[in-house]
């Protein structure tokens, strides 16, 4: 009943849950940010591998989502039903085995890969 | 001060318009009725008396079973006074009249939100009044690490002062929360969405003052 009331208020951000593709953990995705400049905006993208998706269907859910450039590591957690994403592109489907990638942190080159789920 | 008497949903979150997440609480606020008009010719003061949530009548007392029927209305779990209700509200109730929600509140208001705070059981001091511990675990400490220390000096005052902050039971009082901001209203489901945490669990009951 009271989880019921809840889900009214969080029925404001479903068409925007709806909008966002099917992704999950190993996926390879590209995250186009809106980004505020003053009274720009302009849209950044940020493409790496998602590391894990938290607190599922509900509001405060999130996504990380982890790439290397020039040999550092950024994760870079997005709110899913954030009004600031622009959208979300499914690059490529990876196949992995948990729900949470912790173990990429500790590798780089080869053992970073991920095999692709045909 | 008018208000409005409701019982805590629980917690979620909203974006607001410049994109920001905002953790908010839900609660369902009211439909309250009017039990008692207080005036200063009669009772010294003035006020207003409000009434929430269905009680069963062979659960009702027969003073107060007394003092609804005067109302007009069924039996009500809370009973809460407002001061000086009408003032803020700007025009009269009479008993037996409904206050909804959108009658008290809009977005934007701030509210001030009462509750009973969920007890913890008996606590030690650094839970109770956020003392730092020891800080250490080696140099000697054995078992003290979360311990008050000293609790005053030798042969003189040769007692421990009044109100010196201890162990003991925590939790479980009123606690008022001032300055939440009321991000929605919807009046369909007399459902409040204010900005924050409010004190106490869910399905307890908050008293909003505005």
């Amino acid at each position: 009943m009271s989880q019921d009331l809840i889900k009214l208020v969080e029925a404001e951000y479903q068409d925007i849950r709806d909008s966002r593709p099917d992704f999950g953990p190993g996926d390879t995705v590209n995250v186009h940010v809106k980004i505020k400049e003053g009274n720009k905006e302009r849209i950044q993208q940020y493409q790496g591998t998602v590391m894990q998706r938290k607190n599922r269907s509900t509001n405060g859910e999130t996504f990380t989502v982890r790439k290397v450039s020039n040999d550092i590591a950024v994760e870079r957690i997005f709110p899913l039903t954030s009004p600031n994403i622009d959208k979300i592109e499914v690059l490529r489907r990876g196949k992995v085995r948990r729900a949470r990638l912790y173990y990429l942190r500790g590798r780089k080159g080869k053992s970073a890969r991920i095999k692709e789920k045909l | 001060m008018s208000g409005i008497i409701g019982r805590k949903i629980g917690m979620t979150s909203i974006y607001s318009a410049d994109g920001l997440n905002v953790a908010c609480t839900v609660i369902e606020a009211g439909p309250c009725v009017v039990t008692q008009v207080k005036s200063d010719e009669t009772d010294g003061y003035s006020a207003v008396q409000l009434g929430y949530g269905e009680r069963k009548e062979k659960r009702t007392s027969k003073a107060m079973a007394g003092h609804f029927k005067k109302a007009g209305t069924t039996p009500k779990k809370k009973v809460v006074e407002f001061r000086n209700f009408q003032e803020e509200f700007g025009q009269d109730v009479n008993p037996g009249e409904e206050i909804t929600v959108e009658k008290v509140f809009e977005e934007g208001d701030f509210l001030d939100a009462i509750g009973t705070s969920k007890g913890k059981g008996f606590q030690g001091v650094v839970k109770r009044h956020n003392f730092g511990g020891v800080g250490q675990a080696t140099h000697g400490q054995h078992n003290r690490l979360r311990a008050p220390g000293s609790i005053g000096a030798c042969s003189f005052p040769s007692r421990v002062f009044k109100g010196l902050r201890m162990a003991g039971r925590t939790g479980g009082n009123r606690v008022k929360i001032t300055n939440l901001r009321v991000l929605k209203v919807v009046p369909e489901k007399n459902l409040l969405v204010v900005s924050g945490s409010v004190p106490g669990a869910k399905n307890s009951y908050v008293i909003l003052e505005k």
